[in-house]
């Protein structure tokens, strides 16, 4: 690091530009990164937070809007009750529906349709958990955008009125639609369901047994999938996060060609200096890990001033109405994948020191 | 490979060719030359651009091996070691003198000396970075950068540069190109004083005949043959 840093040193106003870069790219890492998280926790996050191994839906039911299209009968839930490594299994309801609250503001509500004391019933933070027929335990964002405990939701149209009895600790979404759970015989009456019919079957594992779906679903005859791959059921889901992850990409690349196109020029331009290193003794090994330490150097400080800068616009964006959610390891990931990918930008560049000939020290180049 | 530095025999190059791809055709740049430098002795090759007097250089410091013939330091023949053991040595025993000193341009004139020692992966000698450019006359100037000193300093630092760690050879290419006749003098006068203290085998490439007579032997390179 002996040259590496004193160059840096030497040379701070072009290696400083390089550096506002890629800190620039690392803030809108962060940035798509938050975007990203909020947008899954927007889409799925009802889902994640239900202590669900699977959920099997009506034979044949493909992932694509599976939720709004199944329907099962009591029969299948007791048929997935009796198969190995179940622990229980539960019939589950979920609609998407227009509400307003007492004071006519207008409400989109995921209700999830749970039998109250099964394994689904949600513990609120606070207030009660189900029990009366019309009452519903909804989302903490519900009270984020006002809602009340003790408030009335009435669904629009069949004029069903509901009270909030309970919220959760934590944000609880299905498809960018606060989740509200009721009775599974509200939900019923509510969704037009005969008696026994629900969405799905909500599938828990015993501890330490992965249940065989595919018997299970002979059995039941269903089409179960796990709880990770219904989050492609979620309206909107896998396009969100595909054209993320397809940004994100990239942005990585883009990265590894910056960091790149900028250590060839600097190589490049140290061509003559390098061959008189390499004249007076310093061997290929010693000048390929000063040039790799000077990259880590310079890649590390930006991503970190960037990720730092990336969290704090981040804590803005958050408090506003963009589903925005910053998580440690999604960040650290993203500043690691940023490091590693413009290092590997610049190794490819600085390889180029192998090939600087001594000789060329000799003569009148300088 | 075990390295003989007990004791300096200075430079032989014996019976060296080296032939040099030049588009289609192949030039002789060395033709069957010999010369021997002893310890503490000035060596100047003179001759026309062209005539080979870099490609002897290169030759003699391990930069490129010859077709032909021989190569030693010390005993030490360059020519049959590996690349990396002939860059050690290159490292370890033979000082290089380039055209205006090409210096590196981050580092100050103190930290061009301690890059040797670096390189060398040991424990610098306290204070021999800035004895030698004490001995150079560049103590005052030890923490300029290379655009912040002269023609003639920059040499006068390369030369320091060239004896950090104690070299058998020293190799100096054209070392008053860029220098007016006064520091021309000054710098070649430097180069065989050191050559003489540190009973180093020097040998310069030059087409400065004005500063020959600080030299103690100068040969003559034409069409890749030495002669004188």
């Amino acid at each position: 690091m002996f040259l590496a840093l004193r160059e840096l040193r030497f040379a701070r106003s072009r290696f400083a530009l390089m550096a506002a870069v890629v800190a620039l790219i690392a803030v809108l890492m962060v940035l798509l990164s938050g975007l990203s998280s909020g947008l899954v926790n927007d889409g799925v996050s009802g889902l994640r937070r239900l202590p669900v191994t699977a959920f099997a839906f009506a034979d044949g039911t493909r992932a694509d809007g599976a939720f709004s299209r199944s329907v099962i009968d009591s029969g299948q839930v007791e048929a997935w009750r009796g198969q190995p490594g179940v622990e229980a299994a539960e019939p589950f309801g979920n609609t998407l529906v227009n509400a307003h609250s007492g004071a006519g503001a207008p409400i989109d509500l995921a209700l999830f349709g749970v039998r109250p004391g099964s394994f689904l019933d949600p513990v609120p933070a606070g207030g009660t958990r189900l029990g009366g027929e019309d009452g519903i335990v909804v989302s903490s964002t519900l009270l984020d955008a006002g809602l009340r405990l003790g408030d009335t939701v009435t669904v629009d149209r069949l004029g069903v009125e509901l009270t909030v009895v309970g919220a959760t600790a934590d944000q609880r979404t299905f498809g960018h639609v606060d989740v509200a759970y009721l009775p599974l015989d509200t939900w019923r009456r509510i969704h037009n369901a005969a008696d026994g019919e629900a969405t799905a079957v909500a599938i828990k594992a015993r501890a330490g047994a992965a249940p065989d779906l595919a018997a299970g679903d002979a059995a039941a005859g269903t089409t179960s999938m796990t709880l990770a791959d219904a989050f492609a059921t979620s309206p909107g889901y896998t396009a969100e996060t595909s054209t993320l992850t397809l940004i994100q990409v990239f942005l990585y690349a883009i990265s590894a060609l910056v960091v790149g196109a900028f250590f060839t020029v600097w190589t490049i331009h140290r061509t003559h200096e390098l061959a008189v290193l390499r004249a007076i003794g310093a061997s290929r090994a010693y000048l390929l890990r000063d040039g790799l330490a000077q990259a880590l150097l310079i890649l590390v400080a930006a991503c970190g001033t960037g990720v730092l800068a990336g969290v704090g616009v981040g804590a803005l964006v958050a408090d506003g109405d963009v589903p925005f959610a910053l998580e440690t390891p999604a960040v650290l990931t993203a500043a690691g994948l940023l490091i590693t990918l413009g290092l590997l930008g610049a190794a490819t560049a600085i390889v180029r020191i192998a090939a600087v000939n001594p000789l060329a020290a000799l003569g009148a180049q300088r | 490979m075990t390295l003989d530095t007990t004791t300096r025999t200075g430079l032989h190059l014996a019976g060296v060719t080296l032939r040099l791809g030049d588009g289609d055709d192949t030039v002789t740049a060395l033709d069957e030359v010999s010369l021997t430098v002893a310890p503490g002795e000035l060596v100047a090759v003179v001759g026309p651009s062209g005539a080979g007097k870099s490609s002897l250089l290169a030759v003699a410091g391990g930069l490129t091996v010859p077709d032909e013939g021989s190569n030693t330091v010390d005993g030490n023949d360059l020519a049959a070691m590996k690349p990396a053991a002939r860059t050690a040595y290159r490292r370890q025993h033979i000082g290089f003198v380039f055209q205006s000193g090409n210096l590196i341009p981050a580092l100050t004139a103190i930290d061009q000396l301690r890059l040797i020692h670096h390189l060398h992966r040991r424990r610098a000698e306290p204070r021999e970075a800035e004895q030698r450019l004490a001995d150079v006359g560049m103590a005052g100037k030890a923490h300029r950068r290379p655009h912040q000193l002269s023609g003639g300093e920059r040499q006068r630092v390369g030369i320091a540069r060239a004896l950090m760690g104690g070299p058998s050879l020293l190799l100096a290419d054209e070392p008053t190109a860029a220098l007016d006749r006064a520091r021309s003098h000054e710098v070649v006068e430097l180069l065989a004083r050191e050559t003489r203290r540190a009973g180093v085998a020097t040998v310069m490439v030059t087409h400065d005949t004005d500063v020959l007579r600080h030299c103690d032997r100068v040969v003559e390179m034409v069409d890749g043959k030495l002669s004188g």
